[in-house]
């Protein structure tokens, strides 16, 4: 383990920043903080950057409790939200900056400048000031300064909320690479499971100061621990009255998560169907949303709006069309416990979820093509 | 950055600030009341209420209410013309409007002898209309001339509140409302005065303050006792006259304007808290 | 939008009648001088101490004032403490009180009789009738210039700025040096032009304190104007007005290119 985090409490007056924090980062790997805003993700990133202090508990980082160094000699690359650039120093001084405070010789400086500007593609750019750089120059120009002084541990703080779209996407690809290149060890803060899932190795999911879960991007989707997890990941849709599904009994839960890819919407002359037409109800199309690469169809079942994408490529569909509707699976929800539930008619039929997955896969099913 | 380190920071920094700003600045306010009262509490009755006195308090407050109508007025213009408008020589305007801001006061007093004195260029002119209309009015050692140069001190006081305040609020509001048909008028009525409320207020205090306190360019255009003297004169006079009684009397006096200050720094405090607000509210919207 | 003309009219009007036409009377009638009349004025002693004496204790009362300028702006924005509401309405006393108040005040105190005075006097330290005098003066009027100017650039001021300094590994005062102070550099230069050019034209608070002898060349040049004044020697009054008009100027043009230039780094592009 390089940084291990280890019963963490902050508060902030009467606010409980942080309870009972607990998780760890392996050398090398690229560890996502994802949490809704407010849920304490950046708390926990400066209180490992020595800018904020734990009240109890143990921050170790490549076995060293670090708690009572200070910020400037904890030797860790930060980079800032806005990226906190110096403006009336060049991007040259800012990316010396961390080794001309620690009196490094005047040509090691400058050979270490020059080393991160050719890996950060700023070549030319050194005697720029910050206002004279493009959005994603500056991310760079952070980056490089963060990582000059060579720190154990770099931590980023919502790295590409600064910037446009586009760029964003971009940058991902890019900073995911670079970091991987030099190897270092990394936490970066977002609020977007997307950018959390396509950049980070691991993912630490945070909720009004606690962990909920820490793991694999996959496995977190795939098997959320708790109902928050449940509801924060993927494109959730919560329904109360689930018990009104074929299928599915309520019992004591609470609600229910109905992901778009947990629910199966065909003609009833789908031939495709025809083995589990029988287990299908009927749902009346409200909505439809043309989402780019796909629809999204807002329906109607039995008094519950369920949510479900079709491919472009099936037969068209349109407004008060009625539709079979089939709900393979979903998270049910008690308190803060979540639990994957299947459809029983069709599992009374198919224990093992052999056919299931048949239809799912098959050329007409919903994975198909 | 040490955690304990910063603790010891806070009190230096706290510390060098009380001892300057109690030594430097509240010191000479206590120091004010201190001396009024060396004579005791009748002396000091009788030292506000001489005639000279009472006649300087009417001088002063004259000057300063025409001086807070004429600049507030100019404030207004000034600043929607600065901040709604681009024109040439926008810029060469706002610099020079500021000048009385950098310019000695005896510069003041001095510019209207030059203009109305004796040997002023204009002098001709007040003679004429004088003659005319069968007036005497005088400018030079005259009150009129003391309201000129209290004016002139605190020209561009209201303007220089208000113009930072209409540029954050921007002009968005106000196209808007012309193009749903409002007027000019409705237009000022309805939106830039609301934003421009509470700075044009601190504004007018900032002038009040400073009008009530004139005393360079005053000094130089005025010169009789008991008639066209301010306050800030009388003490003058009071305090060169030298003797052991006359000081105290000049402190006696002094309090009056320092009671004016205290009031007027604490209208000052409240107002810039509610500008503040106003424009924090103006940013969340 | 509508209402050019008229706020254009109003306001130009206004300044010209009030202080353009008024200050050009002194430009038309000091041009009625000849050059060697002129300089004959300005070269006289004590107009030429008077001007030393107005700009040295000037430039030392606005450094000062720079120092602890910073350390109040410093401690106003960052620290919360008791009466700290009272300390930051103090601050304004010097713009809101009367100048001459001020200044028989700031002689009493300061003579051998007053408080401090009298212990300074005692520890063989003579402010009034002095240039400390004048110097002291002088902080009092310019610290509220210095202070009101660096307050809202330090309050804007961005605490991650500091924080990626310390990160970097800076200690306090290397991010203070080389982070924060080029940040408040052009508001505290800013500060620092207007307490100068207050200062060189400050006239009620100084010259009770001042002692006003030609012989100790503790005139200052307001003084030196009203002298003339008082002589009725308007030639030579306008004479030194218009030098000191002219330092005016260039102070204020100091102070536009200073915060010209600072818009350079902080403007984006």
């Amino acid at each position: 383990m390089y940084l291990e985090m280890r019963n963490i409490n902050k508060s902030f007056g009467s606010f409980r920043a942080s309870e009972d924090v607990n998780f760890s980062v392996e050398k090398g790997e690229l560890a996502a903080l994802l949490g809704p805003s407010g849920s304490g993700k950046t708390t926990i990133l400066r209180m490992i950057a020595g800018l904020e202090r734990a009240d109890s508990g143990d921050i170790l980082i490549d076995g060293k409790r670090v708690n009572d160094i200070p910020a400037s000699m904890r030797g860790i690359g930060f980079v800032f939200q806005n990226y906190a650039l110096f403006r009336y120093m060049t991007v040259y001084d800012n990316i010396a900056f961390g080794l001309t405070v620690k009196k490094a010789p005047a040509d090691a400086v400058k050979n270490r400048v020059h080393e991160l500007l050719r890996l950060t593609e700023l070549e030319g750019l050194e005697k720029r000031f910050p206002n004279e750089l493009s959005g994603g120059q500056r991310q760079r120009v952070a980056f490089a300064r963060a990582l000059a002084p060579e720190p154990g541990l770099l931590l980023l703080d919502e790295p590409f909320a600064a910037l446009d779209a586009k760029v964003r996407k971009d940058l991902r690809q890019w900073l995911r690479d670079m970091i991987h290149r030099v190897g270092i060890t990394s936490i970066f803060v977002t609020h977007d499971q997307d950018e959390a899932v396509e950049v980070a190795d691991s993912i630490i999911v945070t909720n009004k100061g606690r962990v909920e879960q820490v793991g694999r991007a996959y496995k977190i989707y795939k098997e959320p621990e708790t109902a928050f997890v449940s509801q924060f990941i993927g494109e959730p849709v919560i329904v109360e009255d689930f018990g009104k599904l074929n299928g599915y009994e309520k019992g004591d839960f609470d609600r229910a998560i109905i992901r778009p890819e947990f629910v199966e919407a065909f003609k009833s002359d789908n031939a495709h169907f025809k083995d589990i037409i029988t287990y299908s109800q009927k749902g009346v199309i409200k909505d439809i949303v043309f989402k780019g690469s796909a629809l999204e169809l807002r329906l109607n079942v039995n008094g519950v709006e369920v949510v479900t994408h079709r491919s472009l490529e099936r037969r068209p569909v349109e407004v008060g069309e009625e539709m079979n509707v089939i709900i393979y699976r979903l998270f049910a929800v008690k308190d803060n416990t979540t639990e994957l539930m299947q459809n029983s008619y069709l599992l009374k039929d198919d224990p093992t979820g052999e056919k299931l997955e048949k239809y799912l896969y098959s050329d007409g099913g919903y994975f198909a093509g | 950055m040490g955690y304990k380190k910063k603790k010891s920071t806070r009190f230096l920094m706290i510390t060098v600030s009380t001892l300057f700003v109690g030594l430097m600045l509240f010191l000479p306010l206590v120091m004010v009341i201190i001396n009024s009262l060396k004579k005791g509490f009748e002396f000091y009755l009788q030292a506000v209420s001489t005639k000279t006195v009472i006649s300087a308090l009417k001088v002063t407050l004259l000057a300063t209410v025409i001086t807070v109508i004429v600049n507030t007025v100019f404030g207004i213009f000034a600043s929607i013309l600065l901040t709604r408008f681009s024109f040439k020589g926008k810029q060469l305007l706002q610099t020079l409007i500021d000048i009385p801001f950098s310019v000695s006061p005896v510069i003041a007093g001095l510019a209207f002898i030059m203009m109305f004195g004796r040997m002023g260029w204009a002098a001709p002119f007040v003679d004429a209309v004088n003659n005319a209309f069968g007036w005497d009015i005088k400018i030079v050692f005259a009150v009129p001339g003391v309201v000129l140069a209290t004016i002139f001190v605190t020209f561009p006081f209201v303007s220089r509140e208000v113009i930072p305040v209409l540029n954050a609020a921007g002009s968005d509001e106000e196209d808007a409302a012309a193009l749903m048909g409002a007027g000019m008028f409705t237009i000022f009525r309805r939106i830039t005065f609301p934003h421009m409320k509470w700075a044009l207020l601190y504004g007018m205090v900032l002038c009040t303050a400073r009008a009530l306190g004139e005393f360079g360019a005053v000094n130089a255009l005025s010169k009789t006792r008991g008639e066209t003297f301010t306050l800030p004169l009388e003490i003058d006079a009071l305090y060169l006259s030298g003797s052991a009684d006359s000081i105290t009397a000049a402190f006696a006096v002094s309090s009056i304007l320092v009671l004016f200050t205290v009031v007027l720094l604490v209208i000052r405090c409240v107002l810039e808290n509610r500008s503040k607000k106003a424009q924090e509210e103006q940013k969340r919207r | 939008m509508k209402g050019f003309k008229l706020t254009f009219g109003v306001t130009v009007f206004m300044f010209s009648l009030l202080v353009f036409i008024p200050l050009a009377s002194i430009l038309v009638y000091s041009f009625s001088l000849s050059p060697a009349e002129f300089w004959e004025i300005i070269s006289a002693d004590n107009v030429r101490n008077s001007f030393i004496t107005s700009i040295v204790c000037s430039l030392f009362a606005a450094l000062i004032n720079c120092f602890f300028g910073v350390i109040l702006a410093w401690t106003l924005v960052r620290y919360e403490f008791k009466f700290k509401l009272l300390l930051d309405g103090l601050i304004e006393l010097p713009f809101a009180l009367p100048t001459a108040v001020a200044g028989i005040t700031l002689s009493k105190m300061y003579s051998n009789t007053g408080f401090p005075g009298k212990w300074l006097s005692k520890a063989g330290i003579d402010v009034a009738y002095t240039h400390l005098g004048i110097i002291v003066a002088l902080v009092f009027v310019g610290i509220p210039f210095v202070v009101r100017a660096v307050q809202p650039v330090l309050e804007k001021l961005d605490k991650q700025y500091e924080e990626a300094a310390y990160v970097l590994g800076a200690g306090k005062l290397t991010a203070f040096k080389r982070v924060i102070l080029p940040e408040i550099m052009p508001a505290m230069l800013t500060g620092f032009g207007l307490a100068f050019a207050r200062g060189i034209g400050e006239y009620g608070s100084v010259i009770y304190i001042s002692g006003n002898s030609a012989k100790e060349k503790t005139q200052v040049v307001s003084y030196v104007i009203m002298q003339k004044l008082n002589y009725m020697d308007y030639a030579g009054a306008t004479a030194v007005a218009l030098l000191m008009l002219v330092i005016s100027f260039l102070i204020l043009l100091f102070v536009n290119i200073v915060q010209i230039r600072q818009s350079r780094h902080t403007n984006e592009l």
